[in-house]
């Protein structure tokens, strides 16, 4: 048919460019809503057992900017689901017998959990025991933490995909282990890893606040209160984010080595592989450490990945991507060959089915044009991971200071410290987007590593009609941000608790 | 015994029934339409934004369960008609994007756009939400643009298994003036439905007498309206898929076929049909009655379960295509895998207890309806 023609490449820039924006934005207030659902559930826990009206007040004001945040997490959510539809149909049909369960069970096991006890928990102060009230809270900020466990479920499997085989009958990728996509180590770190960084974002969230009013000496009780417990709970999320992502190290040298190569410039692979602080700045030794916990681990370059093939740490031969390319062509025909005779000359088909069956590991090597693509954007990978680390470090010493002085009644002495603190919030996004950023930008060219590349995902639309939407989303998402920072700091300016 | 078929018809159930719940909670959509006509000054609506806004999550989670589900059971229909009839699908979203929002910030200081512009939000999307997703669903019956292609993905340069053959995308639904028709049924029925539930919800003396003309009001082009389609349906021609070939054709009263071969499905339309005018009708004699949400929501939802179910047995292409009959998505070539389905009807299990504590912690708050007094002590509200 005359319009089966191929796809203008700016379509794929185009949906590309809306996928991150939409899903940078939804990735601002996500983990906000993540975070200060722990803290304030905790005041609400100690306002339970004291009984105290202070802590009530207290969690009912961390509440109310939940209340503000929560609504744009949602709007910005909505797309992103249904993108996958509208932008990126072949991935939709490719991969969507594995991909759309975990969003359904996000859907019926999460998101009405979260609904229906965000309803109590705003509504509910005088109409419910205190008990209900309680639990409706603790259950608000558990149907938003198992909502990130399907939707990180989902996107460990773009990033390991594991559980599955293709079926050259229905074209696409079927579910044969639902217990392997839904519960493998890597997403078990990814969650973790995420998860825990959202409840540091939200605890400096809470900090921060409350270095303003300290600042100003307003709130004073409440925000002193507020640091000591946002700074136990940041400390503890810190460790948990730093664990795992020792852990999700390991995993993406085992998984995605480009992501790492690239992540760390590293053109050609080595033992005893040094960690650039900076281009220039190296420590000898530590990317090894770091990529396979052993000194002597190697770790495999780009020029590696690309041409020259490597040993992997299990001892085997990695081919190059060239020598993958050209199994992914053959798996590209033996395919099409299937297709063509499997109704009409079934011996045929038999033997094109065989010669698929021993190339389709490779088959979405098929679709790669040439080798270099496989590079992911360098810069957008090497610094948005240094960004994380570093910030995560500060973030931390911060933490660890506020809570120490806290502790000797001193906060109020030390300006500087609740200047840092202040300043830390923003310190707090910048490092929860660069992950993402590193995350995501690193699969490049993949959608789905190693299975689809995002030029075979891509739907078939006009240019002008992504570039509108686009430009919609940029200007709606955009002017919603600054209404919601401006209702917020109106929020926070006006409250008084003394 | 569970087959393969017998997961995709479970599938086709659980889906439409979803989208009837999602019918059923536009009632939000149906009372924010609403506003600046119902209310006829700041307090009242103020109630009126207060009321719905305790339920807006349902209606919005649901949709978001519908399209989850729908993605999970079939996929060939996520990726050939949200990526087709794109436009459609994108101001859908774009008027629940602006939904979200405008509840949390239309009353807070510092909302940069200003109060009337959220509340005119609400109206946008209490208006376009039902009106285009009726419209979508026309489609079901009178088929919509494209051709689906699975052999490209064997080309090195793929293009889409699925193809738009409109450069339109989804907005030249409106030529075929029957989906209109629809997208009208379901506006009008979603603010007799807003109206019903602001009845129950709102304990006020002065909305309450113009709520109950209102319901008089939308009953009268609803009815006509939805008459109109239901004649339509019964008379019309449909597709049909062949279960051993599967080769698409068209079959003369393929609708009123459906409805004498599958008779529970017609005995779940009529009574929803009935449950609907009763809540009306009651409403419109009785002063003080007040459950009339609970009879027409009810009736609403068995109503749209029976429509999406007849649009998908009885070997029914559900999304057919007019531009190759033959690439028609039926629930045997367009749903996910049989180890899939499986794994997703052991969760579905789980629905029940989701619907048993949502009824009870809706119960708990929502007992005595909201009035004007309680607005004015609530630390909480929009």
């Amino acid at each position: 048919m005359m319009f089966l023609n191929a796809i203008d490449p700016a379509v794929l820039d185009w949906s590309r460019a809306q996928f991150a924006l939409t899903a940078g934005y939804h990735w601002l207030f996500v983990p906000l809503t993540l975070g200060l659902s722990v803290v304030m559930a905790i005041m609400e826990t100690i306002y339970y057992r004291t009984g105290d009206e202070f802590w009530k007040t207290t969690a009912k004001f961390w509440q109310k900017l939940f209340g503000i945040n929560f609504a744009i997490g949602v709007a910005t959510g909505l797309i992103l689901e249904f993108q996958f539809g509208t932008n990126w149909s072949n991935y939709s049909w490719f991969v969507g017998d594995i991909f759309g369960a975990p969003l359904a069970i996000e859907g019926i096991l999460a998101f009405f959990m979260e609904s229906t006890f965000i309803a109590v928990m705003f509504f509910g102060w005088n109409k419910v025991s205190r008990g209900f009230h309680l639990a409706s809270t603790w259950l608000t900020g558990m149907g938003a933490t198992l909502s990130a466990w399907w939707i990180l479920v989902a996107n460990s499997w773009m990033q390991h995909p594991i559980g599955m085989d293709f079926n050259p009958d229905t074209v696409r990728n079927e579910m044969m282990d639902f217990f392997a996509v839904a519960f493998q180590p890597f997403a078990v770190h990814k969650f973790f890893h995420t998860v825990s960084s959202a409840w540091l974002l939200g605890a400096v969230f809470v900090v921060g606040v409350s270095c303003w009013y300290l600042l100003r000496n307003r709130n004073v009780k409440m925000a002193t209160q507020s640091i000591k417990v946002a700074a136990i709970t940041g400390l503890i999320s810190t460790a948990i984010t730093a664990f795992t992502g020792d852990q999700s190290g390991i995993d993406i040298a085992r998984h995605q080595p480009m992501k790492l190569a690239a992540a760390e410039g590293l053109i050609d692979g080595s033992k005893q592989a040094p960690f650039s602080i900076v281009p220039g700045v190296e420590v000898p030794g530590v990317l090894s450490i770091l990529a396979t916990h052993d000194l002597d681990g190697y770790v495999p370059g780009i020029n590696c990945i690309l041409y020259n093939g490597y040993t992997d740490p299990n001892g085997n031969q990695v081919e190059p991507a060239t020598a993958k390319m050209e199994k992914g062509k053959m798996a590209l025909a033996a395919f099409k060959e299937y297709r063509r005779t499997r109704d009409s000359q079934p011996e045929k088909a038999q033997a094109a089915l065989a010669k698929f069956q021993e190339n389709k590991a490779y088959f979405g090597y098929g679709y790669i044009q040439k080798p270099e693509d496989l590079i992911p954007p360098i810069a957008l990978t090497y610094w948005p991971f240094r960004i994380m680390v570093f910030s995560a470090g500060v973030l931390g010493l911060v933490l660890l200071l506020l809570w120490w002085f806290e502790r000797k009644g001193q906060l109020l002495r030390h300006r500087w410290l609740l200047h840092a603190g202040m300043w830390s919030v923003l310190l707090a996004y910048l490092a929860s987007q660069s992950g993402w950023i590193v995350a995501e930008v690193g699969r490049q060219p993949w959608a789905i590593q190693d299975l689809l590349p995002v030029n075979a995902a891509v739907s078939k639309l006009s240019v002008t009609s992504v570039q509108t939407t686009f430009f919609l989303f940029l200007i709606i998402f955009t002017a919603l941000l600054i209404a919601e920072i401006r209702i917020m700091t109106n929020a926070i300016r006006k409250h008084v608790q003394e | 015994m569970i087959t393969y078929e017998f997961l995709q018809q479970y599938w086709w159930c659980l889906v439409s029934l979803l989208g009837a719940l999602v019918v059923f909670l536009m009632f939000v959509q149906g009372a924010n339409s609403q506003i600046f006509t119902l209310g006829k000054n700041e307090e009242e609506r103020r109630l009126i934004i207060n009321s719905t806004g305790r339920k807006w999550e349902f209606t919005f989670t649901t949709l978001v369960t519908f399209g989850g589900a729908f993605f999970a059971s079939f996929p060939l229909f996520y990726s050939t008609s949200f990526s087709g009839a794109y436009w459609v699908w994108m101001l859908i979203l774009f008027s629940f994007v602006l939904q979200a929002v405008s509840y949390e910030f239309q009353s807070k200081l510092g909302n940069v756009l200003g109060t009337n512009t959220y509340r005119w939000f609400l109206v946008i999307n209490g208006i376009l939400g039902p009106v285009l997703i009726g419209t979508a669903v026309g489609t079901f019956f009178h088929g919509a643009n494209f051709i689906v292609n699975k052999d490209v993905m064997g080309d090195s340069l793929a293009t889409a298994i699925s193809q738009w053959s409109t450069p339109w995308h989804g907005l030249e639904a409106v030529a075929n003036p029957w989906n209109v028709v629809l997208g009208l049924v379901v506006f009008f029925l979603c603010r007799v439905l807003g109206s019903l539930y602001m009845l129950n919800n709102i304990d006020d003396a002065i909305l309450q007498p113009r709520l109950r003309r209102q319901v008089l009001t939308d009953t009268v082009p609803f009815l006509v309206l939805f008459l109109a389609f239901v004649g339509h349906l019964l008379f019309m021609e449909g597709w049909s898929v062949d279960p051993i070939t599967g080769v698409v054709s068209m079959e003369a009263h393929k609708y009123l076929a459906n409805l004498l071969a599958l008779p529970a499905v017609s005995v779940l339309f009529l009574v929803g049909v009935l449950l609907v005018l009763f809540g009306i009708v009651r409403t419109l004699l009785s002063p003080t009655f007040l459950r009339g949400i609970w009879f027409s929501g009810i009736g609403t939802v068995l109503t749209v379960w029976a429509l999406l179910m007849l649009v998908g047995y009885n070997n029914t292409p559900y999304y057919p295509s007019l531009t190759d009959p033959q690439s028609s998505l039926t629930l045997a070539n367009s749903c996910s895998s049989e180890f899939t389905l499986m794994a997703m009807s052991i969760v579905s299990l789980i629905i029940p207890f989701v619907l048993a504590y949502i009824f009870y912690a809706w119960r708990s708050i929502d007992l005595q309806g909201i009035t004007r007094k309680e607005l004015e002590e609530s630390e909480h509200k929009y």
